[in-house]
């Protein structure tokens, strides 16, 4: 009988993957898959530098079969800032969570937007802070209990969710801002368009570009994984739209307003 | 080849990297080193070198990070508040071994203190101002010319041993200007940094690489675990304070009085000892040129003669410890600080004639 392979892991991955550091039902995993597919598919993974943050987002590092940069927490964008500026046929990329990029990397995040970086980010948003055991992050949403709210953001005391891809797309630096999910494979699949995408705005040089992706976390949740996939379809879904905000072909944007 | 020009000791900071093949400068504005940020601002994106005005001390530090990780010769410059706030990402760049340059050229403390000369970060240039514990060598240049020729030696040493290093000045010596040879200076063959990342496919085995900070978490080879790891850091401090300790020793021979000072002060101390000399004091000076490591030995020396120690510092009294840890409770040491200024304001400087002064009362 001839047996042919339809399905493995991505070449990038090493073996054994990384993935086994994830809780099961994490999302994380399957948003690093994504990412191996369309390196490996535009076929830039050979001139890639990766920049994580810190967070569980951070351990895809020793998963990738590509050079890594793990940053200080936040700062990744501005080590890659500095990697695409002195090296800009590399393809800079960073990988962060949403306590990493838009809590205490904003300064970071903002600065490489404003100065429209030729960088590629992808940010996983799991609506808290999932590596210190699930606290309030600047993502979570109003009444959600965690560690740190034990009866529920307050949005008298703690304001409220911020939407992160919607704040990309205001910034003229920014050639490409969309939010994705993976709870649905058709979502995988519009997910996977969208950071395909982004490596392209990189590539053709015309700014920032910048993936959300929705990603499930049993424990802190404190559901079970199937559970969390009906909270994104339901809950997350409906305060976090999905779809693209911005999307630039031409530099012709930056040089209007002199 | 060399070029003879009439320069500050901020833009010296510029010369001297672009002679020793710097890549790149991140930089936010700070006084009293703008001279440094806007020197780099003109001079090196004309040449095809990067030049980058971050949104803040934070980012600067952080750009380091990265540039010094791909493999490049990267530095910054800051002062006071700006040093502070660098400090997280120093420990960072120490534990990933990423080699850069950072300049501190002092102002007055602590908070946002003045905006003018001073003396007042000696401690966490030299201890590791950061978390966890850790040293950089710490250069420190007294005149113009040794501001560019200790910036080439600090991206070499930097290099060598794969750790930031700071060159600590001041705004004295920031602002003043004296005539200096620019020149490239070889130290010697250093490593093509087969650690650095360039994307997987520029790698000579191609084999793809990993820098990190946090060792402890994800070990590296070839470290198997954290403690491992802290053993090959200690050792590198230790071949650091043994090979690459300088000083200059001023007609220290037979001395009773030796003055210990670093940057402006060393100048200022210089003249002070020429002043007690002329009048037939037996005064010395030793400047220490690397604050970290620093020339314990060569205070103790001196300590079991029984001299005493005059420390001139533009400060509350921070080297003085230091000279206290060489003489080992041997002999006294006084100090002339930031309140012997000869005027109560920001602008007040140490002068030779009160250093002089204090030679006398102590002789």
């Amino acid at each position: 009988m001839n047996k042919k392979k339809v399905c493995g892991n991505p070449k990038i991955w090493k073996d054994p993957p990384g993935a086994a550091m994830y809780c099961p039902g994490c999302q994380h995993p399957v948003i690093d898959r994504i990412i191996s597919e369309v390196l490996e598919e535009m076929d830039i993974d050979g001139k890639a530098i990766c920049v994580v943050g810190v967070g569980c987002h951070a351990f895809v590092q020793i998963s990738w079969n590509l050079d890594v940069l793990s940053s200080a927490h936040g700062r990744a964008l501005d080590s890659g800032t500095a990697i695409k500026r002195l090296n800009p046929d590399a393809i800079v990329f960073t990988v962060q969570g949403d306590g990493d990029c838009i809590g205490i990397g904003a300064g970071a995040f903002i600065g490489a937007m404003i100065r429209g970086e030729k960088i590629t980010t992808i940010m996983f948003n799991n609506t808290n802070y999932g590596t210190t055991g699930g606290q309030l992050a600047p993502t979570t949403l109003l009444g959600q209990k965690t560690a740190t709210t034990p009866h529920g953001r307050d949005a008298a005391l703690e304001g409220y969710p911020v939407h992160t891809a919607e704040l990309a797309a205001t910034f003229k630096g920014t050639a490409y801002s969309a939010r994705g999910s993976v709870h649905t494979p058709a979502d995988y699949q519009r997910t996977k368009r969208y950071i395909k995408t982004a490596f392209q705005k990189q590539i053709d040089g015309v700014g920032f570009s910048f993936v959300e992706v929705l990603s499930a976390c049993p424990p802190n949740w404190h559901l079970s994984p199937v559970k969390c996939l009906k909270r994104i379809g339901e809950d997350i879904v409906s305060e976090f739209p999905l779809g693209e905000f911005k999307n630039e072909d031409s530099t012709e944007r930056l040089s209007k307003s002199k | 080849m060399a070029e003879k020009m009439f320069v500050q000791g901020n833009e010296a900071v510029g010369w001297g990297a672009l002679y020793c093949g710097c890549d790149g400068f991140f930089g936010y504005p700070i006084t009293p080193q703008n001279e440094v940020t806007q020197w780099f601002a003109h001079e090196f994106p004309k040449r095809g070198k990067v030049f980058l005005q971050s949104q803040s001390e934070v980012g600067s530090i952080n750009m380091l990070f990265g540039g010094a990780a791909a493999g490049f010769r990267v530095m910054t410059s800051t002062s006071g508040p700006g040093w502070g706030l660098m400090q997280e990402t120093i420990s960072h760049l120490v534990a990933a071994e990423l080699p850069c340059v950072i300049v501190l050229v002092q102002r007055g403390g602590p908070g946002a203190g003045s905006i003018r000369h001073a003396q007042m970060d000696y401690i966490t240039a030299t201890r590791g101002g950061g978390q966890g514990g850790y040293k950089n060598i710490v250069l420190a240049p007294g005149s113009v010319q040794e501001v560019h020729d200790l910036i080439q030696l600090g991206f070499h040493l930097a290099d060598k041993y794969r750790n930031p290093l700071v060159i600590l000045t001041d705004g004295i010596l920031g602002q003043v200007s004296e005539s200096v040879e620019v020149k490239t200076i070889d130290f010697g063959p250093l490593d093509k940094k087969p650690w650095a990342l360039r994307g997987r496919e520029r790698q000579e085995d191609g084999k793809s690489r990993i820098v990190n900070s946090a060792v402890g978490v994800l070990p590296l080879p070839p470290y198997p675990n954290y403690i491992s790891w802290l053993k090959h850091i200690e050792e590198k401090y230790r071949e650091m304070e043994g090979s690459e300790l300088r000083y200059e020793i001023y007609q220290a021979e037979g001395a009773d009085l030796i003055l210990v000072a670093y940057g402006y002060t060393s100048r200022v101390s210089k003249e002070a000892v020429n002043m007690a000399r002329a009048e037939g004091h037996k005064v010395g000076m030793i400047r220490p040129i690397t604050l970290w490591p620093f020339p314990y030995s060569v205070i103790r020396e001196k300590a079991m003669l029984g001299c005493k120690f005059l420390v001139v510092e533009d400060s509350l009294g921070l080297l003085i410890d230091d000279v206290k840890i060489g003489v080992e409770g041997r002999a006294d040491v006084h100090l002339v600080g930031i309140l012997d200024r000869h005027i109560p304001t920001d602008g007040g400087m140490i002068m030779p004639g009160r250093v002089f002064e204090e030679i006398k009362r102590l002789l």
